[in-house]
């Protein structure tokens, strides 16, 4: 895996806020014995593209004021949106580190950037524009689901994720004779990219067709 | 701004949901010119959720389109009334539906019954217990109608959706297999039961050496190819999961779309009109007679439609909302407990067991929607709630859902929500590991309600519906009973860990629970005390029917679905036989 995701062309990102998330997310999902990390993983680039989606501006969410901050059973009550909280809160968290470390937080020692990391988790980061946690919490929800949805969202770069699971993707037909079987069901998993790049068979109902791992080591 | 005025109709039906969609198709039948107004778009199952792009977790369980578009409307929430309501401002601890179909859409398939005894509670608790036992604050109260009568209506609603199940009670004869605790049936499932996966048959191994009886839950999934009552045919569940959330491409979950709409639409007596959204209920100068309803289509222009039956069909939210909005019935004080519109709004409690195995290697990713193992032994009459202390009960089952990776990733307690030991808990336990639902009741409480909000807005300028909520002790007592008994069963399996959800001390709308939303818009047997009388007619005006969650004065353990199509039977019948026959209050 190879390919940096700093040489993909990014919608909304800046390069040094691709930096700082490349960085993060192999901090949140390390790459070790297990697989890649997120930064492999390609979760920079799917976060960027949620971004530019209208997720990236809560485009579905109800956006009118007025804006106190209420309870934290009140849910999600920021001005925010998404592309500001990446972009302030990346900007705002940089300058902490350059401040507290002399560099940004790309640049730091990964138990630095744990350290970091579990600063703003748990709010003990006081950030000029937004809460540490409302960040936090945001970026490890994307990095999840960019190490996890399919990798037709620009994350989870051969199907990292589904690997590691041991998740098979889009559902075969043979699912409905395995469902009260005991053996381990273990396929090769097929995503919607590999369908759109032909790369996987389909069967005339429009389920995929997989095709089974042998061993039965794993994981 | 000018509206519209648009030729009278016979029935005006608010929604195109569960009840939207039954009761067009059974006024229709009944040769009334019926209109349905939906404020969501149309769609078509096979083009728009076609196969394989339909397994999508990220594009449908967290964004669909065919959830409610909050930026346009939402409700505020708040836990008492001492603070200040703030909009739901992303969708979280419930999802209601935009579109044709509404939100059962998106929902899993759970088609259980509530038990003859979730019907008259309050009567049964109070004969059982005594009034004392009811705490203070709890304003539960009995549905008006009775199990002998509304049964025949579940049966109708079964062979609309296709249910598929095992009967435990066929009129008062017990059969193996199914549910010995349900009420008596009229007759056996339309389709058959589920077959049980691994995960189910570990659950059920531990519960029947506890002397339990498992049985596989009743599903609206196909379990084999069907042909509903309305001769419109639906496919077999592949097991493919993505359901919950989700639209199925193959048609199998039965709502609107799949089961009733095909052979709605070709009659001439009906028409769809999606993206119309009602705004109000029109009422001649008495206020005692329905004239029709306002609403906002497409353009944004304002469209009058006269029509001479008005039901409501829609969400809980939005039934009660309109009522409000329209100036219809008296709306609920919390402070003096007068008034009903609002009142009883209630959710449904619930809690999950985590069982990790090292031994056992599951496929969680096979499956479907109500897929699962059940117990009923917690629920309804045969527990002795003496010694217990509070109202209410619990469904338990071992869902096989279809596990997604995004959503379902159980690690057991202590593990970090990152990095490398998170990372390796995730792996090992993806496929290693099953969970037990406590499907809990929720009672209703005067402290809990509905209004409209001060503050807020929808897009049309109208003041956004507020909820008032929070969970009691009642409920947490429940709960922790529940659990007790969740443990026992998570033991028997014999696992290498098991833990539990913390018991919430204050409802969050941040994380998904469930759409089980119900009250607001009451149905029962006094008028002080209920928005609709029995037959779901408002008290204040006769040609005006609330049907939906919105009707259930506290909320039992099955899930609120196949009551609420039972609901829009009954309504319906109730129409076609007694109000066409002599127009006015049925009571």
């Amino acid at each position: 895996m190879s390919k940096s995701a700093m040489l993909d062309r990014y919608w909304f990102l800046t390069a040094p806020e691709v930096r700082f998330l490349e960085a993060a997310a192999e901090r949140l999902i390390p790459t070790d014995e297990h697989g890649p990390g997120g930064r492999d993983a390609g979760v920079a680039v799917y976060i960027d593209r949620q971004l530019a989606s209208i997720w990236g501006v809560h485009g579905r969410n109800y956006r009118s004021g007025p804006w106190p901050e209420g309870t934290p059973e009140q849910g999600f009550q920021s001005p925010l949106v998404p592309q500001e909280i990446y972009r302030i809160g990346i900007g705002e968290i940089n300058d902490y580190c350059v401040r507290t470390y002399d560099r940004p937080f790309d640049q730091l020692a990964a138990d630095r950037q744990d350290e970091v990391l579990t600063a703003l988790e748990k709010g003990k980061i006081d950030l000029p524009s937004l809460s540490a946690k409302l960040f936090f919490d945001l970026l490890l929800r994307n990095t999840d689901e960019g190490y996890f949805a399919d990798p037709i969202y620009g994350g989870n770069r051969d199907k990292v994720g589904w690997k590691l699971l041991g998740f098979p993707g889009l559902p075969s037909a043979a699912y409905r004779g395995h469902l009260d079987k005991s053996e381990p069901y273990r396929a090769e998993p097929v995503s919607m990219l590999d369908v759109q790049r032909n790369e996987a068979q389909l069967d005339a109902e429009g389920f995929v067709k997989h095709v089974m791992i042998k061993t039965s080591g794993g994981k | 701004m000018t509206t519209i005025k648009m030729k009278p109709v016979d029935a005006v039906v608010v929604g195109s949901g569960v009840v939207g969609s039954i009761m067009s198709m059974e006024l229709a039948n009944a040769g009334l010119q019926v209109l349905c107004l939906e404020r969501g778009r149309m769609l078509d199952q096979q083009t728009d959720f076609a196969k394989p792009f339909v397994y999508d977790e990220l594009k449908f369980d967290r964004h669909s389109d065919v959830f409610q578009n909050l930026s346009r409307e939402t409700v505020t929430v708040r836990n008492n009334v001492s603070q200040t309501a703030l909009p739901l401002r992303e969708l979280g601890s419930f999802k209601p539906g935009e579109a044709v179909g509404g939100a059962a859409l998106h929902w899993g398939g759970n088609a259980r019954r509530f038990l003859p005894h979730d019907f008259e509670l309050y009567s049964r608790t109070v004969e059982h217990y005594g009034k004392s036992f009811i705490p203070k604050d709890m304003t539960i109260q009995d549905w008006g109608v009775t199990w002998d009568e509304i049964e025949p209506y579940y049966d109708q609603f079964e062979q609309i959706y296709g249910v598929g199940g095992k009967a435990g009670n066929i009129q008062g004869q017990i059969m193996p297999g199914g549910n010995p605790y349900e009420g008596p049936r009229s007759r056996e499932y339309p389709n058959p039961p589920t077959r049980a996966t691994p995960q189910g048959e570990t659950f059920a191994r531990a519960a029947r050496e506890l002397g339990y009886s498992p049985f596989q839950g009743p599903t609206a999934n196909q379990t084999q190819d069907y042909i509903n009552l309305y001769k419109v045919q639906m496919l077999q569940c592949q097991s493919g999961g993505f359901c919950s959330s989700h639209v199925c491409a193959q048609g199998a979950k039965a709502n609107g779309v799949s089961a009733i709409f095909p052979a709605l639409l070709k009659r001439e007596n009906f028409e769809l009109r999606p993206r119309s959204n009602v705004i109000r209920v029109n009422t001649d100068s008495t206020g005692k007679q329905a004239t029709g309803v306002t609403y906002m289509d497409a353009r944004g222009r304002q469209v009058e439609q006269p029509a001479s039956i008005v039901v409501l069909a829609s969400y809980c939210f939005n039934n009660t909302r309109l009522l409000l909005l329209s100036g219809i019935g008296t709306p609920y004080d919390p402070v003096t407990g007068r008034g009903v519109v609002g009142r009883n709004y209630s959710y449904q409690a619930g809690g999950r067991v985590h069982v990790f195995f090292d031994d056992r290697e599951f496929n969680p990713f096979i499956g479907g929607g109500q897929v699962n193992t059940s117990i009923d032994e917690l629920n309804g009459d045969l527990i002795d709630r003496a010694n217990l202390g509070f109202v209410g009960g619990f469904y338990v089952d071992t869902p096989s859902a279809g596990a997604l990776p995004i959503k379902s990733k159980s690690v057991p307690h202590g593990t970090p929500r990152w990095g490398a030991q998170w990372k390796k808990a995730v792996a090992h336990n993806y496929r290693r590991s099953l969970g037990m639902h406590l499907h809990g009741s929720c009672m209703s409480y005067r402290q809990h309600f509905l209004d409209l909000d001060p503050t807020y807005k929808d897009a049309h300028g109208l003041p956004l519906l507020r909820m008032t909520f929070d969970w009691n002790e009642n409920e947490r007592r429940m709960l922790k009973w529940g659990y007790e008994k969740g443990i026992e069963i998570a033991k028997a399996m014999k696992p290498s860990s098991y833990d539990t959800r913390a018991i919430p001390v204050k409802y969050s709308v941040v994380p998904y629970q469930s759409t089980h939303n119900i009250g607001g818009a009451v149905m029962g047997a006094d008028p002080s005390t209920s928005v609709v009388n029995r037959y779901l007619q408002s008290w204040d005006v006769p040609n005006l029917f609330v049907v939906g969650g919105s009707a259930f004065p506290q909320n039992p353990a099955q899930g609120p679905t196949a009551t609420i199509g039972m609901l829009a039977c009954w309504a319906a019948d109730g129409i076609k036989e007694t109000y066409l026959k002599k127009p006015g209050s049925m009571m």
